[in-house]
């Protein structure tokens, strides 16, 4: 765009549609100015089917829209003083187009009736830019039209809505309880809340409206030793973020919590330093939600799989396809992975994704096999042998996501869940009870993955010693390393529903550029044997 | 200089003068940032998604007394600039008082980077983006190799303005481009990548003509024992390293007792010698091969800042209130930094060395230990053994676990510095120049599968 039109259109971004003030902010302590006007309901329906009504007669066989308005708050906190209090908005919306089976993709902050035009031709021309080095082009499978799709996270309470004094005054509480353990000299914690408002349309006829919340406090707790050699932290992993409102902040126990982080972080100080080695871990749901996330439900990703991420993510173990569908043993009978976008106060669950799909629960590991993968439109066309031979229907499981209205939807993991053993509820005693020697971890710490998702090594928060079937005492500098089936294969009883967690964390990066995704892993805790264990300390 | 595709001076001005006016706070502070960013990826030889992006940012920071907020926005129109400034406001008057606020700077004079901006870059269509990217799909296909990768550019303007009368806007283009070439059976992988101000200076056919060349060479690849080797560093796996302690350089952590450069008994290890006497990094926002923001986000200037010298701690990353508690002026943190180097040649390193192995690059680098800056991470894309002073075949990338501070002791050679692609997402990362290495025991714990 040039400077004179950039003027035109910051000037003209108000005028040019009836800009309505946003219900929410006449609720709670920020007055009825405290929320950047969003562009209402009708008129972003009116511009949606402007952009696509441009995309069209510009040459484009299929295009959609997505306008959304993102409004996040976060307050960060350290010991008796606030390091940081801000409450932002952004809007703008993203046109995609297909032309010729070639995307193209165009943003724009200001949606004007102009700008959603100038914004809708500039992807065609981009995608018509694209086209001559075509070698294959994109179709998109088929999906029902939802012409008038609304969905709203479950939350009971608006996080905006509440004050701020109450949010600073729980944080020092927090802050307070962990400060009060002797031998604790830092406490970091912090609040962030997200309200997004998405609206979609594509070109077929779909057309969703969703309101989507996130909720994340968390806080880290540091103890250094008398003479400043050694410092040990403790986060509160435990406590996941989540697709609800304020009311998780309360349900965290944040406060109550603090003294346990507080005391773990000083005893770390002290802890025994770990014999590199073979041991038995019991993971427990805390911890084991991210080697989830690493090992199954990213190389199930259909897109790396076929090497469209190839130059950051990666690709993935599970190649070529048909060696690996329904032949490939992940793990023991007992073990079932779940795909959903369904689980209340997940972050992933949605009514439609960001290609209007209403997305499926499915299995990907299914009584120990690999069963399934993740897909969108695009990607579910590539899977039509395989679930043609499973008598499926041929489908996107609804897994496109984008992470704001600047950036251009694509694959993304659903919420992925390790279910609990099927037949009775296994207690992590039961767990612990049958190890002679192994190690005990709480909480996710450290992780790295190689790009195909073979080796792996974690950390964790928290370590515990086990001696025949009893844990024992704290140990410290542990990292495990895996290779992805063999350490599946290795485990050999998982817990049961009493022993289920959500975890997660926002900031999964995938794409380039990079966007972030936020993810929930529902797991019971887990036994693996014969794991290899590595000392992580140095002396300098 | 032609009509630019975010706000000029002048308009930033109008803007920031506007948004001041409104504000009833004791101080105020306008951070703006306008940019036109472009993109295109292309995986399995062809282009895959692409995006051209116009956006602007405004962040209202307000202070009554030490009561302190902000709110940003990406709307423009007056009422929208009136709602930032009182949703700011009415923060922070709920906000604590912070002890630590160090209220807001007078008018301050700024290096000079206007020629970090060029028109090349700013003026950049995605027809040409096409065509860069087609030099490398183009070679890969006559290879019968498969390539992917990703071109991004922006070109904006950053500016801060506050109530004291600071008025400070600069302007940066800047340009990533990766690509990583597979074989088709999967047993090979080669990547290259640099990063750029103008784009004039991309080559993309010389970076596909290394991916491509790697690709090959690293077809089938060897297992080797995990231990303690000797390593040639290619410069990107050098700043892939380098960058993890150029990260740990907050003055207030080492002051606190949780950082490496924390001193036992307290304090830090400024005047300290703690790696090898060779290393030297400085940062200068002037200088042309690691252009950075002439002001941090407060208006502070970025300055030449020299880091290391000689492997002694000279400097460490001061904010205004830990340098007033300390008695110090204040650092500014310049982005880009550039690493001295020698004079030896990659290929006489490689000549130099009996049983080593060459590393291309490093992926899911993660921080194990923060007391000693250990890390872990996979060689990825390239990784080769060296036996009697040549490579002799492609090996299985490993996992290391090791720490920057070992390494930058353990240096044999020296060769001369280049500028990278210094992130792992291959993103608009600030400007890194590094030489490469020849380092001795290298620490890896563990044989990985992945190609």
């Amino acid at each position: 765009m040039k400077r004179r039109e950039f003027l035109r259109h910051s000037a003209v971004a108000a005028a040019g549609l009836s800009v309505v003030g946003h219900p929410d902010a006449l609720h709670g302590i920020l007055s009825p100015t405290a929320y950047s006007p969003v562009v209402g309901r009708s008129d972003r329906r009116a511009l949606a089917m402007r952009a696509l009504e441009a995309a069209r007669s510009a040459g484009a066989d299929y295009a959609d829209v997505r306008i959304n308005t993102n409004r996040n708050q976060g307050i960060q906190t350290r010991e008796r003083r606030v390091t940081g209090l801000s409450d932002n908005v952004t809007s703008g919306f993203g046109v995609r187009v297909l032309v010729d089976g070639t995307w193209g993709f165009a943003a724009s902050g200001s949606a004007t009736p102009d700008e959603v035009v100038r914004v809708a031709r500039q992807a065609v021309a981009q995608a018509r830019a694209n086209r001559a080095a075509q070698r294959q082009p994109v179709e998109l499978a088929p999906t029902p039209v939802e012409p008038d799709g609304v969905w709203r996270s479950p939350i009971r309470t608006d996080p905006f809505d509440i004050p701020i004094e109450q949010k600073v005054e729980y944080l020092f509480g927090a802050n307070e309880a962990a400060m009060g353990v002797a031998g604790v000299r830092f406490v970091n914690s912090s609040m962030f809340f997200l309200r997004e408002d998405k609206f979609y349309a594509n070109s077929e006829g779909t057309v969703t409206d969703q309101t989507i919340f996130r909720t994340y406090p968390t806080m880290n707790v540091t103890a250094v030793s008398d003479d400043n050699s050694d410092f040990q932290s403790r986060s509160s992993t435990d406590i996941a973020p989540m697709g609800l409102g304020y009311e998780h902040v309360v349900d965290s126990d944040m406060v109550r919590l603090a003294p346990r982080f507080a005391e773990e972080a000083v005893q770390k100080l002290s802890a025994r330093s770990v014999d590199p080695g073979e041991y038995d871990l019991v993971l427990l749901p805390t911890h084991l939600w991210l080697t989830i996330h690493e090992a199954i439900a990213h190389p199930t990703e259909l897109d790396r799989i076929m090497g469209f991420e190839a130059n950051y993510a990666g690709t993935s173990f599970i190649y070529p396809l048909e060696e690996f569908l329904g032949q490939f043993r992940y793990g023991p009978e007992f073990m079932n992975v779940v795909g959903e976008r369904s689980t209340p106060g997940a972050l992933s669950t949605v009514g439609w994704d960001d290609e209007g799909v209403r997305p499926q629960d499915y299995h990907i590991v299914k009584d120990g096999f690999l069963n399934d993968l993740q897909t969108t439109r695009e990607q579910a066309l590539w899977l039509e042998d395989w679930y043609r031979s499973q008598g499926r229907e041929t489908r996107s499981h609804g897994n496109s996501y984008a992470q704001s209205w600047a950036d251009v939807q694509f694959q993304r993991m659903p919420n992925i869940n390790l279910e609990p053993y099927p037949d009775r509820d296994v207690s992590v005693d039961e767990l612990v009870e049958g190890i002679d020697r192994g190690i005990m971890i709480d909480g996710s710490g450290s992780f790295s993955i190689d790009q195909q998702r073979y080796n792996s090594q974690y950390g964790g928060q928290v370590f515990y010693e086990i001696r025949n079937g009893r844990v024992t005492g704290m140990l410290r500098d542990v990292a495990y390393q895996i290779r992805t089936p063999e350490f599946w294969n290795a485990m050999d009883l998982c817990g049961g529903p009493s022993t289920y967690f959500l975890g997660g964390a926002f900031g999964d990066a995938k794409g380039q550029p990079a966007q972030s995704n936020a993810i929930t892993h529902g797991c019971p805790a887990t036994r693996h044997r014969n794991v290899t264990v590595i000392n992580t300390a140095r002396s300098v | 200089m032609a009509e630019q595709p975010f706000m000029s001076e002048e308009e930033a001005r109008r803007i920031t003068d506007r948004v001041l006016s409104l504000s009833q706070a004791d101080h105020c502070r306008v951070n703006l940032t306008s940019a036109m960013d472009g993109n295109t990826r292309f995986a399995r030889n062809q282009m895959s998604t692409s995006g051209d992006i116009t956006n602007s940012n405004l962040t209202v920071t307000s202070a009554f007394g030490q009561r302190v907020a902000s709110s940003t926005t990406n709307r423009f129109d007056d009422a929208s600039l009136e709602q930032v400034v009182r949703t700011s406001e009415e923060l922070a008057r709920l906000a604590p008082e912070d002890p630590e606020y160090m209220g807001e700077m007078g008018s301050q004079t700024y290096p000079n980077t206007r020629g970090s901006y060029y028109e090349s870059t700013a003026e950049l269509e995605p027809e040409e983006r096409a065509r860069a990217i087609a030099q490398v799909t183009e070679q890969a296909v006559a290879e019968d190799l498969i390539s992917t990768g990703f071109l991004v550019h922006r070109s904006g303007a950053t500016c801060v303005a506050t109530s004291e009368g600071l008025f400070a806007y600069g302007l940066d283009s800047r340009v990533n481009f990766t690509t990583t070439v597979r074989t088709e059976d999967g047993t090979g992988s080669g990547w290259s990548g640099t990063s750029v101000n103008d784009w004039n200076d991309l080559n993309t056919s010389e970076l596909g003509s290394i991916a491509v060349q790697k690709a090959i060479q690293s077809r089938e690849p060897r297992d080797v024992e995990p231990g303690r080797w000797t390593v040639v560093m290619e410069p990107t796996a050098v700043g892939n390293m380098v960058n993890l302690m150029m990260n740990q350089l907050a003055a207030r952590a080492a002051d606190e007792g949780r950082s490496f450069f924390s001193a036992p008994g307290g304090g830090n290890k400024i005047g300290e010698q703690f790696i090898d006497s060779r290393v030297n990094i400085h940062s200068d926002p002037e200088d042309p091969s690691i252009y950075s923001t002439p002001f941090n986000n407060s208006g502070l200037p970025n300055r030449r800042t020299i880091w290391v010298r000689d492997g002694t701690l000279q400097e460490l990353n001061y904010d205004r209130y830990w340098a007033q508690h300390n008695d110090r002026e204040p650092t500014g943190f310049p982005s880009g930094w550039y690493m001295a180097g020698g004079s030896d040649t990659l290929e006489e390193m490689i000549a130099s060395t009996e049983r080593g192995l060459l590393l291309t690059r490093f992926w899911y680098i993660r921080s194990v230990d923060p007391r000693t800056i250990l890390f872990t991470g996979l060689t990825r894309d390239g990784t080769f053994l060296i036996e009697n002073g040549r490579i002799t075949h492609p090996v299985k990338n490993l996992r290391w676990n090791e720490t920057p501070i070992f390494m930058l002791n353990n240096i044999e050679m020296m060769g001369a510095p280049v500028r990278i692609s210094s992130g792992e997402s291959a993103g608009l990362t600030p400007a890194v120049v590094v030489p490469p290495l020849k380092v001795r025991d290298f620490t890896f714990t563990s044989i990985s599968d992945a190609i």
